[in-house]
């Protein structure tokens, strides 16, 4: 079990730009490690700190002292490269509940599933309008309605699609393993009709 | 059987285990190859659950991305893990001492064949045609050269295939990519790839598996054909397929995991009908003409910035980071740094690619050239060729096997402002060290390179035959 997802409100981390890789979501010199933590103090590390390991004031992270961020707002492809689950632990590490882009790479789409962390695709006429409304006030708060599929910012509401099965996971904070395992009867099953084992 | 059916369709219907309404499939998978960085996690998910490995003879554990690429004071891999910093001796040890636990085969420093996980299954015939394969890394695509569905996931679903033997998936939509034409001489399996990554974008494959046909394809090695498959996911598909045929098969016989004597005629027999029937019906089919392709390298910071070697730089944002100017002509373009490898170019038929060009060359003044074989058993089939003594002789370092510069996670990176070309999958910012800078280019592109000290047109160089 982990916390089920029902209405997050917070605020954005504004990084409308395509193709952020997982690399740049979490360098690979920092897969190293055998858990899960503390990957959040390394997301976008690269970016987020200078050579000499000091916070890079450019970097829109680093533009609201003791602001974490639940929202990330993102361009296309975010997530694309590598396989990594890290990049989902980086995310949710530091506290983004959700990301919100036009598009997702295909695995970490999955990896982000598996993490409590939903994904939201907009299509391109809600995605301007959302990208209007963070940029004209950096500091807006953005409402995340899981059971409702909708975003409500500054007065406006955006509706968005999910797969319902995921949706279920995510409300219910629970994940595919356990689905998996009840099924081992029929996993055997295919296996004898193979003819094996 | 009246209905026409990609190869795709044929594989993935026959590995539905479970398949309601409104939910994914459950999908058997028939092996899943591990490595160290994506593992100890999911490990960890089998302990807390309490779960046992439901077939470990369907596990194969391998060390690559962690290791350092040298042998220690012992003459040996395992006494370099002294070269290697704490938290990736642990990782080593851990996925070693993981698999002993659970029962797994793993080939760990001390066995002659490990090296990166997508060289060293198909050296051990461990990859066969019409399963269905994953790993933890996303270029397990490289296996459909096979005309498997082999694809990349995260270590939630490597725990779910370790305990249950299965994947929820839902199953991608289909694109067929045809190429049209031979290829040019002087040019190869990497080159198409990256003329393919730049006509369709990098996300242009999202949520399709590619079916690669034509004969351009038809007329690559298996080597080639692992390279196509590859480097699917840089265009944003996780799944990349070949239809087999006789190339693969003779790859196959005798290959340690492969059937052998009459379960081997059967399987061959059985694959024989692994291939798109005519009239099947693709969501997507993208026609590529080849007839004009050339050496291809990247300038920017996506692998879908491949141009031609005699193309000029176009202007992109990219530049900022990748020190390029546009306007210039990509040829003539100053490096620091030659990487031949990976599980993109660090097969047999690669490393005689750059080799043919370097022997009896020097690599430049002020570049260095780091050669690291894919795998044990190419490592030892390059040197019987003496492979290792003509990159030797070149200036070049010839290393133990291991992904190394490819991703830069063994303590091998290019150091900030440097310029590497490499024959890897991805010239992201940092991909190769923080600062670093990357092109990519084939074996040979990147051997022409190293000789020049620029970037060099392999076409111009005279070869000298052994």
């Amino acid at each position: 079990m982990r916390e089920p997802y029902n209405t997050v409100t917070g605020k954005v981390l504004y990084l409308p730009i395509d193709n952020i890789d997982t690399d740049q979501i979490i360098p690979a010199r920092f897969l190293k490690t055998v858990t899960k933590e503390g990957f959040g103090e390394l997301l976008f590390h690269d970016h987020r700190y200078d050579e000499e390991g000091n916070p890079n004031q450019e970097f829109a992270i680093n533009q609201y002292p003791g602001n974490v961020a639940e929202i990330l707002f993102a361009g296309d492809n975010f997530g694309c490269g590598s396989s990594r689950e890290h990049a989902p632990w980086a995310l949710t590490g530091y506290g983004i509940r959700t990301v919100i882009a036009p598009s997702f790479a295909n695995i970490f789409k999955n990896n982000s599933a598996k993490n409590g962390l939903l994904l939201i695709e907009l299509d391109e006429q809600p995605y301007q309008a959302l990208k209007q409304i963070v940029e004209n006030n950096k500091d807006v708060d953005v409402t995340v309605d899981l059971p409702r599929q909708q975003i409500h910012a500054d007065g406006s509401d955006f509706s968005f699609e999910i797969y319902p099965f995921l949706k279920t996971c995510l409300i219910k904070g629970v994940d595919e393993f356990g689905y998996l395992l009840n099924l081992s009867d029929r996993i055997k099953a295919f296996e004898s009709a193979r003819g094996e084992r | 059987m009246s209905e026409a059916r990609t190869l795709f369709d044929k594989i993935w219907e026959s590995h539905v285990v479970v398949r309601e309404p409104g939910m994914p499939d459950a999908l058997y998978i028939d092996l899943q190859l591990i490595h160290e960085v994506t593992s100890p996690q999911a490990f960890d998910e089998l302990r807390k659950r309490n779960l046992p490995v439901w077939d470990p003879n369907r596990i194969k554990g391998t060390v690559d991305h962690c290791n350092p690429t040298r042998l220690g004071p012992d003459g040996d891999e395992r006494s370099a893990l002294i070269y290697a910093d704490e938290n990736s001796r642990k990782q080593i040890l851990k996925l070693e001492k993981n698999c002993k636990e659970f029962g797994i085969e793993c080939f760990g420093l001390d066995n002659s064949a490990r090296g990166v996980v997508h060289v060293f299954a198909p050296d051990l015939g461990l990859t066969q045609p019409g399963m269905t394969i994953v790993c933890g890394d996303s270029h397990t695509a490289t296996h459909g050269a096979f005309g498997s569905i082999a694809f990349g996931i995260g270590t939630s679903e490597v725990s779910h295939v370790m305990g249950t033997q299965c994947l929820f998936q839902s199953k991608p939509k289909s694109m067929l990519i045809r190429y049209i034409g031979e290829l040019p001489h002087g040019t190869g399996a990497k080159d198409l790839i990256l003329y393919t990554i730049a006509k369709i974008g990098v996300s242009g494959g999202t949520n399709y598996a590619i079916e690669y046909s034509g004969d351009a394809v038809r007329s690559l090695s298996m080597e080639g054909r692992m390279t196509i498959c590859n480097m699917t996911i840089e265009a944003g598909a996780r799944f990349g397929i070949v239809a087999p045929d006789e190339t693969t098969f003779a790859w196959l016989k005798n290959k340690k995991f492969a059937p052998k004597g009459e379960v081997w005629d059967k399987a061959v027999a059985a694959w024989r009908n692994l291939y798109s029937d005519e009239g099947a019906v693709f969501d997507k089919v993208i026609e590529i003409d080849v007839s004009k392709l050339e050496p291809m390298v990247t300038y920017g910071t996506t692998p879908e910035t491949a141009i031609g070697i005699s193309d000029i730089i176009p202007d992109s944002e990219m530049l900022n980071y990748s020190g390029l100017k546009a306007g210039n002509p990509i040829a003539g373009t100053e490096i620091d740094y030659v990487f031949i490898g990976s599980c993109t170019n660090g097969r047999l038929a690669d490393l005689r690619e750059a080799a043919e060009i370097l022997r009896g060359k020097k690599v430049a003044d002020g570049v260095q050239m780091i050669v690291v074989p894919g795998s044990g058993t190419v490592k030892r089939q390059a040197e019987a060729e003496g492979l290792d003594k003509v990159f030797l002789k070149a200036g070049a370092e010839w290393r133990e096997p291991g992904c190394s510069l490819c991703l830069s996670m063994n303590g091998d990176f290019i150091e900030a402002g440097k310029r590497c070309i490499s024959t890897s999958n991805r010239n992201f910012e940092g991909r190769q060290g923080p600062g670093s800078r990357t092109i990519l280019a084939s074996p040979a592109t990147a051997a022409a390179s190293a000789i020049k000290g620029v970037i060099s047109d392999p076409r111009q160089l005279e070869v000298h035959h052994a």
